[in-house]
Order: structure tokens, then sequence, then C-alpha cells
């Protein structure tokens, strides 16, 4: 295989990986805060795609003048915050009711409204059961080396997402707020007495992580330029293993899970002397293997501390 | 003594009153419940909901014909295209002996799984838009027919006229269902029996979002022509990323993809050019289209027929003229397809065979041309004014 078909799919890999990293920083965060698993957080991803694309059209309806890279900008911000209200809106009023219930119902609740957003999206938006084209938002222009391709709403993506990770782990490690979520993920209740104010945490934490999933939802819309409500879906059992497999409430794990994911299914699809039809069997069956060598996940074990 | 006198006059009653009824037969029509199963919600929904639509259209204009027997009441129900849940609904469906007949089944997994619970309650079936041919070859059941044809001949329509347009070297991703494996099949020993070259297949699952790393494993082996044998949401994906990945070859699609929801999915630059290959002809080339077209607008459906609408509604028509002709009975019905020849359809003809099979097939050949699909050879590529991608 020459050097350019591997540069090819590393690229492909970094992408994949940086969409997956992104939907599993959303799953950890939730775990290190409030030990659940929110398995509506993949539907949350094609929420956030479907927020851009009605704000986009609701934008070229309302100021039809609009340059392009404005309403890129107004996409992201308007997509990502209605996400983040969304997302407040189920930590209050699913997640929080059933704090004192058993981790299993919160699953199972949480499950269930992943299906009822997914049906929603199918069912209320116009034709919402079609693929839907997502618009070219970033300029075309692309590079040519030898056969590989760079273009640059990738490199921007990429950047973007990578921007976004660091902005997250900025603030998780160096603010107040950071500082409180912290306390709250390591102990609730002591972090309570000390005065942090454990409902308004627990919003910003879903808020933050909901946000991260739109940016994901949208990166996913601008890559592929088409969106369809069944996305989340796969993208959550992939973020959740992505999280796991880097260890549940480490941030830096979710990502490098994100990334290992993403590499195992190229390998998958294209070192495996098999069809690559099973490249998610290959890539699954490693993370089973990955979870038995690190049973809390690879990075957990060396910094215990969480979020 | 009492309740003798009591019961007398009632018994009177119930007689005049089943005397009124046998004398006005206008006013109580018998309601026969006739089925259709499709996937009404998920990704293929557009085409099942466009299919429910057709046969209820069928069931409606039977019942304004006030010459008609009964009174028809469609029961609808949603096999998700997974068969699990296609195995639930449809013996749900064949358990209510109420219901004689049904029009059934978009994806050919769901069909193939329920065609033994058909055979077992003997309740008579006309598959409407299922096309992997084992569904009517693979049994012997009476119960099934089947009005839409099988994936054989569409391949083998399409590999002659690939190899007309003369397309040689072919790259084949499917769908790992028994319907997309069937395509990557036929597909490959038609095409390498027409002397062309596969060069790599790939399988991928129905639910695949991400298709880089096998668009940039096909863009490596250098083929003519992307078959793609799936449906919509996967063409679309599959369409789409190959744009991004600068993948610039012919891209060949099934009956799958001959939806409108693949051209405003995809929309309507890049789809240019898409082919794809689909049974019976388009609405407005058929006899009855037009009758059907405006039939359908004035119903007011929310969801346009889409590509399987007709054969919907031929089905439900065929099943409620049977069971006009030998009355509502499972068993009499089976017997009445059986003995149909040449029937006059929306779809053309149609005659069983021996399996229940339509045996006189109609394929059109279809490409898209200014976001619309358009017959090929009424298109601009046939005539020579634009052209397929040919690559050197």
């Amino acid at each position: 295989m020459d050097i350019s078909l591997l540069l090819q799919f590393f690229i492909n890999g970094c992408m994949l990986g940086m969409m997956y990293a992104l939907v599993a920083v959303g799953f950890t965060l939730f775990f290190g805060v409030l030990d659940v698993i929110v398995f509506s957080h993949g539907d949350s991803v094609m929420v956030g795609a479907f927020a851009g694309l009605t704000f986009y059209l609701l934008g070229v309806y309302a100021v039809p003048g609009l340059p392009v890279w404005a309403s890129a900008f107004f996409v992201f911000l308007a997509g990502m915050a209605f996400v983040a209200g969304a997302g407040m809106l189920i930590s209050r009023f699913v997640i929080m009711p059933l704090r004192a219930a058993p981790a299993l119902n919160t699953l199972l609740a949480t499950m269930m409204l992943g299906t009822v957003m997914r049906e929603a999206v199918r069912l209320f938006f116009p034709d919402g059961s079609n693929p839907k084209p997502f618009p070219r938002l970033l300029p075309d222009w692309s590079w040519k080396f030898g056969d590989v391709l760079l273009r640059f709403d990738n490199l921007a993506l990429f950047v973007a997402g990578c921007l976004l990770i660091v902005g997250v782990a900025m603030l998780i490690n160096h603010t107040r707020l950071g500082m409180a979520i912290r306390a709250v993920a390591q102990d609730a209740e002591a972090a309570q007495i000390m005065g942090v104010n454990f409902p308004l945490i627990v919003l910003a934490t879903f808020a933050i992580g909901s946000a991260v999933a739109a940016f994901a939802g949208l990166m996913n819309g601008l890559y592929y330029n088409e969106i369809n409500f069944n996305l989340g879906l796969l993208l959550g059992a992939i973020g959740f293993s992505s999280a796991v497999i880097g260890g549940l409430g480490n941030v830096y794990g979710a990502i490098l899970g994100g990334f290992v994911f993403a590499f195992l299914q190229v390998v998958g699809t294209v070192a495996m002397p098999f069809s690559s039809a099973y490249k998610d069997v290959f890539a699954f069956g490693v993370v089973i293997v990955l979870m038995a060598i690190f049973p809390t996940g690879i990075l957990s074990e060396r910094q215990s501390q969480r979020v | 003594m009492m309740k003798k006198s009591v019961r007398w006059p009632l018994l009177g009653g119930a007689f005049c009153l089943a005397a009124a009824l046998s004398v006005a037969p206008v006013l109580a029509k018998d309601t026969v419940k006739v089925g259709y199963i499709g996937p009404l919600t998920g990704g293929n929904s557009a085409i099942g909901l466009g299919a429910r639509n057709s046969a209820d259209l069928a069931v409606k204009l039977q019942n304004a014909d006030p010459k008609s027997k009964y009174q028809y009441e469609l029961v609808a129900l949603d096999d998700e295209c997974k068969a699990n849940i296609g195995v639930q609904v449809a013996t749900k469906m064949a358990a209510d002996a109420k219901i004689i007949g049904a029009a059934t089944h978009y994806c050919s997994a769901v069909a193939l799984g329920t065609v033994d619970i058909y055979h077992r309650f003997k309740m008579p079936v006309i598959v409407w838009g299922a096309v992997e041919p084992k569904i009517t070859y693979g049994n012997d059941y009476p119960e099934i027919f089947r009005t839409i044809g099988t994936q054989e001949y569409q391949n083998k329509i399409a590999a002659a006229f690939m190899r007309s347009q003369g397309y040689k070297k072919f790259a084949i991703i499917h769908d790992t269902t028994d319907y997309g494996k069937a395509h990557k099949e036929f597909f490959t020993q038609f095409i390498t029996a027409d002397g062309a070259e596969v060069v790599g297949i790939f399988g991928v699952t129905a639910e695949q979002q991400d298709f880089t790393t096998e668009l940039t494993k096909i863009k490596a082996l250098n083929p003519e022509v992307l078959y793609f044998g799936g449906l919509t949401p996967l063409g679309v994906r599959i369409r789409s990323q190959m744009d991004k990945l600068g993948l610039k070859v012919q891209f060949e699609g099934t009956s799958g993809i001959k939806s409108d929801a693949y051209i405003s999915g995809v929309g309507p630059a890049l789809a240019e050019g898409t082919l794809s290959f689909l049974d019976g002809a388009p609405v407005e080339k058929l006899e009855g289209g037009k009758a059907f077209t405006q039939a359908y607008a004035q119903q007011g459906y929310a969801q346009p027929p889409e590509a399987m609408g007709i054969f919907a509604f031929a089905s439900m028509k065929q099943i409620i003229g049977a069971i006009e002709k030998v009355g509502p009975s499972r068993k009499a019905i089976v017997k009445a397809l059986q003995d149909l020849k040449e029937d006059d359809t929306l779809i053309g003809k149609v005659t069983y065979d021996k399996h229940g099979q339509n045996a006189i097939p109609l394929m059109t050949k279809y490409v898209v041309q200014d976001g619309k699909w358009t017959v090929w050879e009424d298109s601009e590529y046939a005539s020579g004014k634009r052209s397929l991608i040919k690559v050197k």
C-alpha cells in the first residue's frame, strides 16, 4: 500500500475520531458529575445537526444576503445554544428527578428519551423520515498532494474540534465553574456542604456536554453534507464505547477512546483479511478485549481524578 | 309463564329485523378487512407511507363505487423494515381471521421472514415492494404472490445495460441484508458473465454513517463504476461522501434508491447522472397513471406515492377484485389470484407463475437529469447531449 493512500486513511480516521471523541466527552462528563449514563446523548448529536439546519434555513429566510461564513458562525452558535438548552431541560426534568432511583432507571429513561427525540425529529421536521442535505457552509478549497486530497473544510472542522476540546478542558481545570464541577464529581455531598450550588452545576455540566454534542452533530453535517434522524443511534453507541475504553469519567480518556475506536474501524476495513462488513464487529470486539485488559479504561487507572 | 310471554314478541322482533336487513343490502354492506404492511417509521418510511397511501386509495376508490359488494376497511401495520418487528405484525395480521388478504412488505429481509407465517395461517398476500427472488421462488407456498419483479431480472437488465455503455471495471458496495447481498450476487454474476471485472466488493451495515474508508479503498482500486446494492438512506450517504473524497466515477444504484428522497437527499447537482433500474414504468407512462395521480392528489395525502405506490395500489386492487369475485374467503382468494390471466392492472398485465411471481415484469432504466428521475430512453444522456462519467 502506498504512502498517500495510508495518509488518506489517516485523515479519514482523524475526522471520524474527532466526532467520536466529541460525543464521548459528553458521556464522560455526565458520568463524572452524576454517575449516570445518558443514553439519549447520541440523539442530542442528531438534534444538534437538525437544529443547525433549521437555523440555517431560518437565517437564509430572514437575512437573504447573509455571507456564508456568517451563517456558518450563526449555525454553530444557535445550534449549540439550542442543544445546550435542551440538555439543561433533560437534566432538570429527566435526570434529576430520578437521582434517588436506581441507576438502571435513568438508563432506561434516557434510552426512551432518545427514541422520543428521534421520532420527534422524524415526525415533526418536514419530511423528516428522509435524509436531508446539509448546506455547504465552508469554502470548497482543497489541496492535492499526490493522491491525497486535503480539504479545507475537513481541516477547519478538525481544528475547531481540537479548540473546542481544549476549551472544555480549560474550563474544567482552570475556572471556578470547572472547580465546582470537579468538586461535585469527586463528592457531591461534600461539595454541597462547601457551598457549591449542586443543581446549578448539574445544569451547567449538561449544557456543556450537550453543546459539545451539538458541535459533533454540526460537524457530522458539514463533513458528510447529509444528516438523517437516525444518525445518533450508532454514534451514541460508539461514543459510549469510546468513553468506556478511555475510562468513564476521564475527559482525556474519552478523547483517546474516540480516536482508538475510529482507527479500529479503519483498520477493520482496510487491513483485515475478512470482508469490510465486519469492521464494526472487529472494532467492538477489540473494545471488549481492551475492557478485559483495562477494566476501568485505559486512562482512569493512572489518573484517578474524575472529569 | 311470565317468561314465555316476553320471549315470543322478542323473537318476532328479531325476525322482522333480519327480514328488513335482507331486503336493504345497500344500507348495510358487510365490512371486509384487508391489510397493508410496510415500513411506516424508520429510514425507509418515505416509501412505506407512499405505498400505504396508495393501498388506502385503492380501498377508498372501491368503497366509493356503488357497485361494490362489500365495504372495505384497511388495516395498516408498521414492520419498520426490521425482520423481528415484521414477524410480529405479520403474525398479528394473519391471526386475525377477519383480515382476508394483504399487500405486504418493502424490505426483503422482512418479507423472507414472514412468508412462513402467511402460509401457516393460509393468508393470501401480494408482496408489493420486496424484490429478493427467494420470497416467491424459495418456497412452494400458494398464498404468496408478488406484483413486483425480482432482483435477478433487474440485475440482468442492469448488467447488460452497463456493458452496452462500455463499462468494464466495477466496484460494489452492498448492504449486508439479504436484499443487498442478493443484489451483489446477481450483479456480479451477470456482469462477469458479460466479460467485465469486479475489482472490489464491500459489505456495509444498514446503519453505517461513514463510508470514507471504503471509498478511499475503492478510489485506489480505480474502477469505472461504483455499483451500490442497497436502499436510499445509504445511497445518499455514499454519493455525498464520494464527492467529498473526490471519487469521480459513475454511480449506479438499484431499485432501492429510485426515490425522490435520494435526489433531495444528495441535492440535484450531485444526483445528476445517477443510474437506477426499477420494475414497472413511470406513472405518467402507464395507461391508468393519470387517473391514479389525480385520485391520489384528491385524497390530499401528506406524502407522495414514491416509486412503489403503484405496486401497492395494484396489489390491493387485485386483492379487492378477488374478494368481489369469490367472496371474503382466504382459500378462495388464493385460487382466484392463481387463476388470473393477463389481469389488467395499473402496472400493466399481471399473470402469476406457479410460484406466485408476476411472470410479465417490466423493467425501466432511469437516470437523474436536472433533479428528476428520467427514463433513460427519454433522457439527454441517451440522445448523446450529456454523457455519463467515463474514466480513462
